[in-house]
């Protein structure tokens, strides 16, 4: 049944007549603009917002006449800035990785996550703090790193070793399994170690102490990630209209579909080692993107990044607001926003996903 | 093809079912008896097998049948229900990816096992006997808030609408779980933490007692479906113009999924993976026919837990490693064993 099952789920959007399937470009350039501003907003919003208040306007000098004399633009650089623009471009990363993948394996249900790299992750963590507690931060990044893609290498090689090649179905299977196999790895050592709590603790998920180093190291792997995505979205629509058809308009499917895991594996690799395993937004940025701009992943890509970007920036702002001085996991908050909007979604949703 | 060779393929299909039935009865029993010797307290087989027959002495009764016949009992029947449940939800949904979590059982009956342990006063032995019937009580709950949301007047229960509900409920509470998690105390996370991940909590003859009238129930009903649920696998418009009852149809059928994984969970804890696993693995053995899938699913599915649930027990670790962990670490390599194999 499974061969079957999800290929014809997705043949939705390009059979049914629901207004949420056209694609929308004007629509796509509303929310481009408006996301934009929205974000460039909560950015400044979330640098002013803190211990020391700040106010807006000197925000605005701190970022454009910097001037290291002046302890409240010290504050604004080293600590506000790169929580906030690693806050965008985590959210950006995931969002984006979810929609690749949604495209991809054509199913609504999958996320980077399901490529193993969130579990995959969570193991090296679990390792590390089991064997080499004490380990620095930026080694640990290093090294979530490394087991996110050892978990996508082992789901695309099983995926692809096997007889028939890697279909979008034996993609999602194989991560669900690998996930399953990785997470259970790491909830044993947790329970043996007793160490469950502190790896909760920087699981769930948070932007807090987010150094320019860190913005550092990965913004090149995800800008040019980002861009290239954008690049591939053309061949992304092809795809999510089904083998068949993308083969048909002269495809090439298993370098497009090996491309776009590549770039799954750094945007989401990187923004797991970055904040954490921020779920969810993976899986509810691309549906409400989806909805709001059409089928065409030209525009749900850019269009996801942006909001994703926003999605994480005002979670983080209110992850801050709501109990100081202490810090809610920003994984909660961001459930606390996007179930309600994901629930009414789904309630609209007349079509079979 | 003429009429005949599709009858020999239809009879050879029939005994491959047969076949594999057999293969996954033997190998349960081969499990049971090797299950009967493990744990803290030695038995050969032999002594095992005297005992059963009643020649033993009064420890070694005790032990096997107070302690391991009740928990093997339970391993089974949560490894059957479970992998049916699956079954049946996939069936529906028709995504593979569908499993008993997705009505948010698990993360329903964990938040309140999860705050009554937080705001109980301390962690004695009271605690445990409340928890199957609070992870009942959580897993019934949180089904009902998604039906009741996933519910459209006209409509009955769309499965799409139902995966995404149930996912944004389950994110929801996962979400709650995570924020009380981090301030309860460690002693108390330790023991929240294995109990989501999975152990037999409920291993006396009460429980099984308990949950057997609903399996039979429960299974007997979805066999009895099991023709919907190959029409269900056509898409909506082909079921309903086959003349299935489609949306009533469906209605039951989730609602007994939802109650038969619900006591499950509520005496096994967070065990999930064998309801997304058995199904497949089934699927991978006897095809996708439910009448053949159903059995063979409950099978795999008790064989699966059994032999997780054995090999927790004989490990000669201080603190026993939840069942859990240990099926989702050799479901996980088998199931990608079976998949790298096939064609489909």
């Amino acid at each position: 049944m499974s061969a079957t099952s999800s290929s014809d789920l997705q043949a939705g959007p390009a059979r049914k007549s629901a207004p949420a399937v056209k694609s929308r470009p004007a629509a796509a350039a509303v929310v481009l603009v408006a996301g934009l501003a929205a974000l460039a907003f909560a950015l400044a919003l979330s640098i002013a917002f803190g211990a020391a208040d700040i106010s807006l306007a000197t925000v605005w000098n701190a970022v454009f006449h910097y001037n290291a004399d002046l302890q409240e633009h010290l504050i604004i650089h080293e600590l506000r800035m790169p929580r906030a623009l690693a806050g965008a471009l985590t959210g950006a990363c995931f969002a984006v990785a979810g929609a690749l993948m949604q495209g991809m394996t054509r199913n609504p249900l999958a996320d980077s996550g399901l490529l193993g790299l969130n579990s995959g992750a969570a193991l090296a963590l679990a390792l590390c703090f089991a064997f080499a507690p004490g380990t620095p931060y930026l080694v640990i990044i290093v090294w979530c790193f490394v087991g996110a893609g050892v978990a996508a290498g082992i789901v695309y090689g099983i995926g692809s070793l096997s007889k028939g090649g890697l279909t979008p179905v034996r993609l999602v299977l194989a991560g669900a399994a690998v996930s399953a196999l990785f997470t259970a790895l790491s909830e044993g050592v947790a329970l043996y170690f007793r160490i469950g709590q502190d790896l909760a603790f920087w699981y769930a998920g948070g932007l807090a102490g987010t150094k320019w180093t860190q913005l550092d190291a990965i913004l090149p792997w995800t800008a040019v990630a980002l861009v290239l995505s954008m690049m591939l979205s053309r061949s992304i629509t092809l795809l999510s209209l089904g083998e068949e058809v993308a083969s048909g308009l002269g495809l090439n499917i298993g370098r497009t579909r090996m491309f776009a895991l590549l770039l799954v594996l750094v945007l989401a690799g990187t923004a797991v080692s970055a904040v954490g395993a921020v779920a969810f937004v993976g899986l509810l940025i691309p549906h409400v993107t989806r909805y709001l701009v059409g089928v065409d992943y030209r525009f749900i890509i850019p269009c996801s990044a942006v909001l994703g970007a926003l999605l994480i920036v005002l979670a983080d702002i209110g992850a801050r607001m709501i109990d100081p001085p202490y810090e809610s996991p920003i994984g909660a908050l961001i459930a606390l926003i996007g179930v309600p909007f994901f629930l009414y979604l789904a309630r609209r949703e007349r079509r079979e996903l | 093809m003429n009429a005949d060779t599709v009858l020999q393929a239809e009879r050879r299909r029939r005994s491959k079912v047969f076949f594999m039935l057999g293969i996954l009865g033997v190998l349960i029993v081969a499990a049971f008896l090797l299950s009967m010797n493990a744990g803290s307290f030695r038995m050969s087989p032999g002594t095992v097998l005297n005992t059963l027959f009643g020649n033993g002495t009064d420890k070694e009764k005790l032990v096997l049948f107070e302690f391991r016949l009740p928990r093997i009992s339970i391993a089974l029947l949560v490894g059957a229900g479970l992998a049916l449940s699956g079954c049946v939800l996939q069936g529906i949904s028709r995504n593979g990816l569908a499993d008993p979590g997705i009505l948010g059982i698990n993360a329903g009956s964990g938040l309140v096992v999860l705050m009554f342990v937080a705001f109980y006063p301390s962690t004695d032995a009271a605690p445990v006997f409340a928890l199957p019937v609070l992870a009942l009580l959580g897993a019934c709950l949180t089904a009902l808030v998604i039906f009741g949301m996933a519910y459209k007047r006209g409509e009955g229960i769309l499965p799409s609408r139902l995966i995404l509900t149930g996912i944004a409920i389950a994110a929801a509470i996962s979400s709650a779980t995570i924020v009380l998690m981090l301030r309860i105390s460690p002693e108390k996370y330790q023991f929240v933490a294995t109990w989501m991940a999975g152990s037999i909590w409920g291993s006396t003859w009460t429980f099984v007692l308990a949950l057997l009238p609903w399996l039979i129930a429960f299974g007997a009903y979805i066999m009895l479906k099991a023709r919907t649920l190959d029409v269900f696998g056509l898409g909506e418009q082909t079921a309903s113009g086959l003349g299935a009852p489609v949306s009533k149809d469906r209605t039951r059928l989730l609602l007994v999924a939802a109650g038969l994984a619900g006591a499950c969970v509520a005496v096994s804890g967070g065990i999930g993976f064998v309801g997304l696993i058995g199904p497949h693995i089934a699927r991978r053995l006897v095809g996708p026919r439910h009448s053949a899938l159903l059995p063979t699913s409950a099978l795999c599915g008790a064989l699966l837990l059994l032999i997780a649930d054995t090999i927790s027990r004989a490990m000669p670790t201080a603190s026993e490693i939840p069942t859990g962990i240990v099926v989702a670490v050799i479901g996980a390599p088998y199931f990608l064993y079976l998949m790298a194999r096939s064609r489909a």
